[in-house]
This record gives structure tokens, sequence and C-alpha cells, in this order.
């Protein structure tokens, strides 16, 4: 384990933890950010270049985006008075870690590990898109319908039921004769219409 | 004699280097990459600042700066010593952490762009096998800077500003990374020198540059309007419309910090411009053989400063675009548009050599840019205009 690697792992918990303490919303987010460039600059020095590419693009690129736009959206950047942590962290924490170690001793403990430590595979971007096109195609398509009705669905609840009402552009329909250019002194029947309009709009 | 002139730099970082240790090479050839990008960018920066603001004086039947240095060549420094010393002014509301941070925020993914783009032969300071996905990555970070800007200052204009520019740049982000998409597909790489190396083929004299392709130049157009929009420059300087919102999401920044997004900004704008020439305009390579004695990374430059100068030519030359009419060009024109262009560049592919691909692919992309324009067009009363108010 190199030292890098535990500089990186370090800034990255404790970004994790400052985004789940901290008081400030939009603070929180922010951290949240330099977490997932943390978990990149991981994926990146165990050689998954395409991972932590990845990883920056749709987590810092846009997931931190999307965050930041739902919390000005959403609710106003009042801090709350009192810290966000419940009283009974300890016992979380207690739940936590007895949760983690099960998880692992099973995992660790199953036979569907391979005995040695396998050789690690020098991946192209070549290779991976090679894979997403022929063996994983199925898979990838129902992401991708996955994805198009979750847009679907969030495109039909952005619509509003009816279109609002709106201030038609108002054509000279009257029979009132235009104002000639350069006569001031003329009424201006279509600039009327639109303040009536308007008016009863 | 060229060949060497052509490799000098690559030449002089081994020398360097040849000093050290064994051990300590690699980390000395990255520092020493890392120095040759921030003073060699920012210096290009100055140079054209002061070229934008004389360009602009030209356009505008005026002078612009004349008084520093001769023709007003070192206005740059003055600019740079007026803003260094400067006093820094942080708003009594403001977050301070993250006002402080925003404009170094800013900086970080600017400056990681460069590592993959080849200046010139044998000179890309990280040659990923990803390299064109690493350019994408790090430019989106551009916009979480932007946004802390624009929130921590708790100003309602660099709100406004913030949020017009993270909404512009994830539009133009699509149709931006659509077009790149096209050049991929025909190389079968992303790899920013491979994508170079491809271009490097001359035929009659002429360089096999995929601009001039059909669906090539489509594709720069379209690269070029959204590498516009990304970095912020007019038409599509919504984001900091002095105009309307001040200075947008940098309005609460002053002193060397307001020189920071500046900096910031054209470093960005310098980025793409490389990357849209690694991608269509053939990179370092020279448009016509018997030129090509000239070395890369001049070519490189001339490209850079070449379209650079066209990016000021539509700032003095075309107004500012409605919020509107910003969304419509991304969504509705541009990114079908590069669809279409992703068919088309397949369509190349098998088609096979020929003066038959060349028909066909012109052929369907002027049929949809007329299409769309039209399609776009039709419920747009667009004619004269009509003075209901005033004569």
């Amino acid at each position: 384990m190199s030292l890098i690697l535990v500089i990186t792992a370090v800034v990255t918990l404790l970004a994790a933890v400052a985004a789940m303490s901290l008081r400030n919303l939009v603070h929180s987010a922010l951290t949240l950010a330099v977490s997932f460039s943390g978990v990149a600059a991981i994926y990146l020095q165990l050689n998954a270049e395409f991972a932590g590419f990845t990883e920056i693009l749709v987590y810092v690129g846009a997931i931190a985006i999307l965050i930041v736009m739902a919390i000005l959206l959403t609710r106003s950047g009042e801090t709350p008075e009192k810290s966000v942590l419940t009283s009974g962290w300890l016992a979380g924490i207690a739940v936590t870690a007895l949760v983690f170690t099960i998880l692992g001793w099973a995992v660790l403990s199953s036979s569907a590990l391979p005995a040695a430590p396998a050789v690690p595979p020098h991946v192209t971007v070549k290779d991976i898109g090679m894979q997403l096109m022929t063996q994983y195609v199925l898979p990838l398509e129902i992401i991708g319908l996955v994805l198009t009705v979750a847009m679907i669905g969030a495109v039909v609840i952005a619509c509003k039921e009816e279109a609002p009402a709106r201030i038609l552009p108002v054509v000279a329909k009257t029979t009132e004769p235009q104002p000639a250019p350069g006569n001031p002194a003329a009424p201006i029947p279509a600039a009327a219409g639109a303040f009536k309009k308007a008016g009863a709009a | 004699m060229f060949g060497q002139l052509d490799q000098i730099f690559v030449t002089l970082l081994h020398w360097l280097v040849g000093f050290l240790p064994v051990a300590w090479r690699s980390l000395a050839s990255s520092l020493l990459c890392i120095g040759f990008v921030i003073s060699v960018f920012p210096g290009l920066f100055a140079l054209v600042t002061v070229i934008e603001r004389k360009g602009l004086g030209r356009i505008q039947n005026r002078y612009g700066p004349n008084r520093v240095g001769p023709f007003g060549f070192l206005q740059f420094a003055a600019d740079g010593i007026k803003s260094l010393i400067k006093e820094d002014i942080v708003p009594r509301a403001a977050d301070h952490v993250v006002h402080f941070l925003a404009p170094v925020v800013l900086l970080i993914p600017v400056l990681l762009a460069y590592a993959v783009l080849p200046f010139g032969q044998n000179m890309t300071i990280a040659d990923y096998d990803a390299g064109l996905l690493f350019f994408f990555a790090v430019g989106g970070a551009v916009e979480l800077s932007i946004f802390m800007a624009g929130w921590s200052s708790r100003n309602k204009y660099s709100l406004l500003g913030a949020m017009r520019a993270i909404a512009q740049m994830l539009s133009y982000e699509i149709p931006l990374i659509l077009s790149a998409v096209s050049v991929v597909m025909i190389v079968g790489s992303l790899n920013l020198s491979d994508i170079v190396s491809h271009q490097n083929h001359y035929t009659f004299g002429i360089a096999h540059w995929y601009v001039f392709t059909p669906w090539g130049l489509a594709g720069f157009l379209i690269f070029f309007i959204a590498s516009l929009a990304e970095s912020n420059r007019c038409p599509f300087d919504l984001p900091e419309a002095e105009s309307e919102i001040i200075a947008g999401y940098f309005t609460e920044y002053s002193g060397f910090k307001f020189a920071l997004f500046f900096l910031g900004e054209y470093l960005g704008m310098f980025a793409i411009c490389g990357l849209g020439i690694t991608l269509f305009l053939g990179g370092w390579t020279s448009p016509v053989s018997w030129l090509s004695w000239i070395p890369s990374y001049v070519w490189f430059l001339t490209k850079l400063l070449a379209i650079v100068f066209v990016f000021i030519w539509i700032r003095g030359t075309l107004p500012r675009l409605r919020m509107d009419q910003l969304m419509n060009l991304a969504w509705k024109f541009l990114l079908p548009l590069a669809l279409v262009n992703i068919v088309v560049a397949g369509l190349w592919h098998f088609l096979g050599a020929g003066a038959l691909r060349w028909l066909v692919c012109a052929v369907i992309l002027a049929a949809a840019y007329v299409a769309l324009g039209r399609a776009l067009m039709q419920h747009q009363k667009l004619g004269k205009r009509i003075y209901r108010f005033a004569y």
C-alpha cells in the first residue's frame, strides 16, 4: 500500500464524514464532490483509468451539480441551529460496524471467491467498449431503457396539467386604419388591444 | 536539422532530467512538464488579452490600449500589477471559505486538461489511453467551481450568473461531446496522439484533416459553436452579461481573485481550442506536405492563435443571445444535428473509399441542416421589425 493511496483514502474518508456531519447542505454537497474525486483518484491509483474518468465525469461533473441544484431549488439556504447528527449516533456506529463485520466475514469465507489472487488484467477502453457492444449489449440496452423511462417520467411530472394562460400576440384585425409611419399623433389600435387583453388575463 | 528543431523541447527535457539520479527522473520530468504548462499558457493569456483589446478596438473603430510599452503591448503587465495591489474585498455575508476556494478550484481542472493535449510531435504530457475522456471529465468539474463562486458570494447577481453558467455549460456539453464522438468512431481510439497521427497523411500534398470531410466539417462547426458556449464567450456570454447581471458569478470578486477567474476562463478557452485543433484540424500536422518542415509546436500554436482570433472576431461582431434562444440552439438544433452527424460518420466508415461516400454524406448533412432550420423557423414570425410604441 503506497503512501499516495493512504493519503487519498484518508482525504476521501474525511470528506465523506464531513459530508454527513456538516450543517450547511451546500457544504455537504461540496465535500461529497471532494469525496467523489478521492474515489476517482483511488481508481486511477489502481490503473482503472476508465472507471476513474467516468467517476469524475458522472459523479463530480453531473451528480454533484444535480445535488446542489436540487438543494437550491427546494429549500432556502438556512442552516439548522442544532447539529444534524441524531443523539443515537453511537448506537448507529455499533450497528454499522456489526453489519460490516458480518458482511465482510460472509464475503471472505464465500466459496465463490477464487483461491489465488487473480492477475490484474490490462484492460483498455477499447476492450470495455467491445465487451459492452457484444457480450453485455442486453444489459446496456436495458439500462438505457430504464433511464429513458425515468426521464419521460420526470418530464410528465414537470409538465403542468394545462398550458398557462398566455397573452396572445395581437394581430391587428380591426377595421381601423393602421397608423401611418411618421405620424405619432395617430391612435395605436393594436397596442390598445394588447393592454386590454393583458388586463383581462 | 529540422527534425532536431522539431524535437528540441523533448531533447531538452531528456537532457535536463539526465543529470538526476534514476529514482528522481520521473518526478523531475513531471515537474518540468507542469512548469511548461503553467508558464507558456498564462503567457499566451497575457498576449491574447492585449490582442483582444486591440482587435476589439479596431472592430469598434477606436485605438484600444496604446500607452504602456510599444503599441500598448505591455498593457497586460500594468493590468496584472493593478490586480495584484488592489484591495481584496470579501462581502460580509459571504461564505468565506467557499468564496476563497472557488477561483482556486476553477484553475485545477482547467490546468489538468492540458495534460492530455498533444502540443507537438511526442509532446503529450500524459498520454492516456482514454485522453479524450479525461479532457471531458475534468472539464465537467469547472461547473462546480462556478457554482461555488456564485453561491458563496450571497449576491443575487452572482447566483443568477452561476445558474445561467451551469445551465449553459450542461446544455452545450452534449453537442460538444457528440461532435467529438464522430472522430472517435472513425479513428477507433480515445487517445489524442492516435487521433492526430491518423490525420498525418497527405494526398496531392493536402493533409487528411477531418475538417476536410463532410462529417468532419459539420462536426467541427458544431464543436466550434459549443466551445464558444463552453468558454462563455460572446455571443454566449450570458453568465457574465455586463449589461444585465454586472459580471455574473464573479461580481463579488476583486483584485487577484478576479484576475484568477479571468485567467481560468482564458485557459479553458485555449484548452478547448486545442482539443478542437487536435480532433478536427490535424493537431500539430501541417496543412500541406511541403510545409511539414516547420516544427510541430509552431503549427499547434499558429492554429491556436488563429482560432482565438476567430473567437475575438465573433465577439466583436455578434450580439448576445437571449436565454431561450441559447437553449433552443443547443437542444433543438445542435443536438439533432450532432446525432445525424454520428450516423453519417458511421456511413462514411462503411461506404468505403470513393466519390459515393462524399456525395451521400454531404447530401444527408445538408438535408438535415435545411430540414432542421425550416422546421425551427416555421413558427417564428420573423420579418421586418415593426415598432408599435415608437416611430
